[in-house]
């Protein structure tokens, strides 16, 4: 529907470092490339275009009340087109937030981001990329933060549940959700938390797991992975809330989302919507821990009190 | 390094990890994709599609038939498929386009219009067609090509879809509208999901400006009081009744008339609350009897004391009044509930209601929702749209087999002796002959049908004639 959003580049083909000179925490601010949307409206910076014609719908009146009068918050979201991500977006767009979507799969991109400008957000600029390349996460942040003229809230909802079975047959498989879930993770964090810290303020929300708690026969590849980002980002947050960024550690329980489309008992797992109300008023407050539904803080102490000599024999 | 004489190399030894020690999880799967009705209950792969792209991907290696479903709001088997797969669209309910200035508005065909209802609303929209029900999906309104309260004025959904996307099992995407593929575009729209999967469509909403409805409740007995305030509300956009098909004698055919317009006194347009009551429980199946369903309706009928009544009304009781309680077909048990929709042409209206009402009422199987209306003369671009210039009655039974299912019978061959024809979505009934000779343009519509897809309803009333399991041409 959008065209103009289906932009098949990747960061991929960006630049292998951005500054050969050594490690670097200040995010380059590169010329305006045809590989990323820019937010529309934005044009801060010179050399963007500035679309010209909003879309029609965003001139629509039917804006939430708590929108009126309030400065939209700039949202930039990594993993745009997970399902906690999304059903996040909408609610957003919903009170006329002002968003940065950032995926692999344009097609899918360009339908949350539609959405997200139907809805009512006040602007949309999005970027097909491959989150797995780390070489590219600090031309896409500076796209992105260029983009909408500043970051308000950076939302890191990229993940990948892998395959538990194949992961115990190979490494590579291991490796692959370990470099999704954690290494992916800590790169955008580490450029993002200087350039929060630097400027006083801003909120890293960061989607990790209750499954990181406990290492459980069923799934530790990927628990393993969510509980290196729970430390990290626990560390992060111990570092730099002195400096006025609020860093989120958030863990959702199992949520009806397309990744546990597979899982057994799904019936049961929390409602994507209400998890995504949560989140929204969560991020906002800026909280350090949230688990999501609240009652997964009661079952993961109860879970980390069995002892291991009995939890061993358990299949969980 | 050194290694010792003998030791295995690492392709020798066998890193792999041993199976499982672990008990298999008992085999079971998801319980089966149900209908409203509850009947019949087929097993059934579910699968779900999040984006457009999923299909037809989703049907590799998908051998027995495969069939798009939303909400399973259909009362019989149009919405299942009996060992075969089901592909369920509600995760595709993205909004694409809106433009305020003309209403139109471009969405995901998996969307539900009480989602459509949430986004129009507050920005001063409203559906041009409604069924009695919000929690049906744009896919399945398409499919079923529904019709509500308005019928004589605005014709049925499909008058009001404007273009939409159809995919078809060997990956064609067609552009389908009037003027693009108007053939698939006609066949599409009241074709019980048998042409092709449509990822989205684009509708024009029509403007409203308060929540409210002027209402207008008026006591009638007998078909021609019916028929005389039918007449007396062409100008009225709104129109059903509500008809007690358990009374007998000087109580005949009586019910109460509900007439209703949009309010043209601009008031407050928020959203709808999320309903909070779900029904909680199946009731044993001797609850719904003969005596529990006349007093009901008896309630019904004289909670209006008086002969007429009017008041300005929220849209959520006046469109949706079962909305408000959660899975209420869960009322009728596990057995479930059998549905009945006749359209009967004008020129045998009158008798016919007045005949079927009257098996009914001896049959003394209870109902009590039954609803009647005239449609209107409107053409619905559907092939196979099921709304005709007459009169329509819709019922409710629940399951009881001998005695249900024999009323039901008769009920089908008397329609189809007053020229009338049943309901695909609301049906698990009628005959392969019964259908043939109520749509006697199915075979026209079979030359679009997808050679992957169809549904336990086709297989019933169609299947053989096309070779096996009907996917054939």
């Amino acid at each position: 529907m959008n065209p103009d959003d289906q932009n098949p580049a990747s960061t991929s083909a960006a630049p292998a470092s951005p500054d050969p000179a050594g490690p670097e925490t200040t995010l380059p601010v590169p010329a305006s490339s045809p590989m990323f949307e820019q937010a529309r409206g934005a044009g801060q910076l010179s050399g963007v275009p500035r679309e010209a014609e909003q879309p029609l719908a965003l001139r629509s009146t039917g804006k939430r009340a708590e929108s009126a009068g309030r400065t939209p918050r700039k949202i930039l979201v990594l993993g745009a087109t997970s399902g906690i991500a999304e059903a996040c977006i909408r609610l957003w767009a919903a009170r006329g937030d002002a968003l940065y979507l950032v995926a692999r799969n344009p097609d899918r991109l360009a339908a949350v981001a539609a959405d997200a400008r139907t809805r009512g957000a006040s602007s949309v600029g999005s970027a097909v990329a491959n989150l797995d390349d780390t070489a590219g996460h600090p031309e896409l942040l500076a796209h992105a933060i260029n983009g909408m003229g500043g970051l308000d809230v950076a939302f890191l909802a990229m993940g990948v549940l892998g395959e538990q079975g194949q992961a115990e047959r190979s490494f590579e498989a291991t490796h692959a959700i370990l470099h999704t879930n954690f290494t992916a993770p800590v790169s955008l964090l580490t450029w993002l938390a200087n350039y929060a810290a630097q400027r006083h303020a801003g909120t890293l929300a960061v989607l990790s797991s209750v499954a990181g708690e406990r290492g459980r026969r069923s799934n530790y590849v990927y628990g393993s992975s969510k509980a290196g980002l729970t430390a990290f980002v626990d560390g992060l947050r111990n570092r730099i809330d002195r400096e006025g960024v609020r860093v989120m550690t958030i863990k959702p329980g199992p949520v009806k989302t397309a990744m546990t489309e597979a899982m057994k008992g799904r019936e049961k797992f929390a409602d994507v919507d209400a998890v995504a109300a949560t989140l929204v008023k969560a991020i906002d407050k800026g909280k350090d821990v949230v688990y999501v539904p609240g009652i997964w803080r009661i079952i993961m102490a109860v879970i980390r009190a069995i002892p291991e000599r009995v939890f061993k024999k358990l299949n969980l | 390094m050194h290694y010792a004489v003998g030791m295995p190399t690492a392709v020798e030894l066998d890193f792999n990890p041993p199976p499982s020690t672990e008990a298999s999880d008992k085999a079971g799967g998801p319980p089966p994709f149900e209908s409203w009705g509850r009947y019949p209950e087929y097993p059934a792969e579910l699968k779900q599609l999040h984006w457009q792209g999923d299909y037809p991907r989703a049907i590799d290696g998908v051998h027995h038939g495969a069939l798009a479903v939303g909400m399973g709001r259909s009362y019989g088997d149009v919405c299942l498929l009996k060992d075969g797969t089901l592909l369920q669209t509600t995760g595709m309910n993205r909004l694409l386009d809106f433009d305020p200035a003309t209403g139109l508005l471009t969405a995901e065909a998996g969307i539900t219009l009480a989602e459509i209802l949430d986004f129009a609303v507050p920005r001063g929209y409203f559906l041009p067609v409604t069924p009695g029900t919000k929690y049906v999906t744009l896919g399945g309104a398409i499919a079923n090509d529904i019709h509500g309260k308005n019928h004589h004025h605005a014709g049925t959904f499909g008058c009001h879809v404007t273009q939409f996307e159809l995919v078809r099992s060997d990956g064609r995407r067609m552009l389908c509208s009037p003027t693009s593929n108007p053939d698939y575009y006609a066949a599409t729209i009241a074709g019980m999901g048998l042409t092709g999967v449509i990822p989205w469509a684009q509708i024009r909403l029509k403007p409203i400006v308060s929540r409210k409805i002027n209402y207008q409740g008026i006591q009638f007995h007998g078909i021609d009081e019916f028929l005389d305030l039918s007449s007396q509300a062409g100008n009225v956009e709104y129109t059903v009744s509500w008809v007690d098909v358990t009374a007998t004698g000087k109580n005949f055919c009586r019910g109460v008339f509900m007439q209703g317009d949009h309010s043209q006194t601009p008031a407050p347009l928020k959203p709808s609350p999320k309903p909070k009551l779900v029904f909680p429980m199946e009731l044993p199946g001797f609850a719904l009897n003969r005596m529990s369903v006349g007093a009901f309706n008896s309630l019904f009928f004289h909670k209006q004391m008086k002969k007429r009544v009017s008041t300005l009304q929220d849209y959520e009781p006046f469109f949706y009044p079962l909305d408000a309680v959660l899975k209420w077909n869960r009322m009728y048990g596990k057995r479930g509930l059998l549905q009945f929709q006749y359209a009967i042409p004008w020129e045998h209206a009158k008798e016919g209601t007045v005949a079927i009402l009257y098996e009914v009422a001896r049959s003394g199987l209870a109902s009590f929702l039954a609803v009647l209306k005239a449609f209107g003369d409107v053409p619905s671009p559907g092939m196979m749209s099921f709304p005709k210039p007459g009169i329509t009655l819709a019922l409710d039974f629940p399951i009881k087999p001998e005695k249900s299912f024999a009323l039901f019978d008769r009920l089908a061959e008397m329609t189809r002796e007053f020229g009338g024809r049943l309901y695909p979505a609301k049906d698990a009934r009628m005959t392969s002959a019964q259908f043939q000779a109520f749509y006697p343009q199915w075979e026209r519509f079979a030359r679009y049908k997808d050679p992957a897809l169809t549904s336990s309803f086709w297989e019933r009333v169609i299947g053989g004639q096309l070779g096996v399991k009907g996917v054939g041409r």
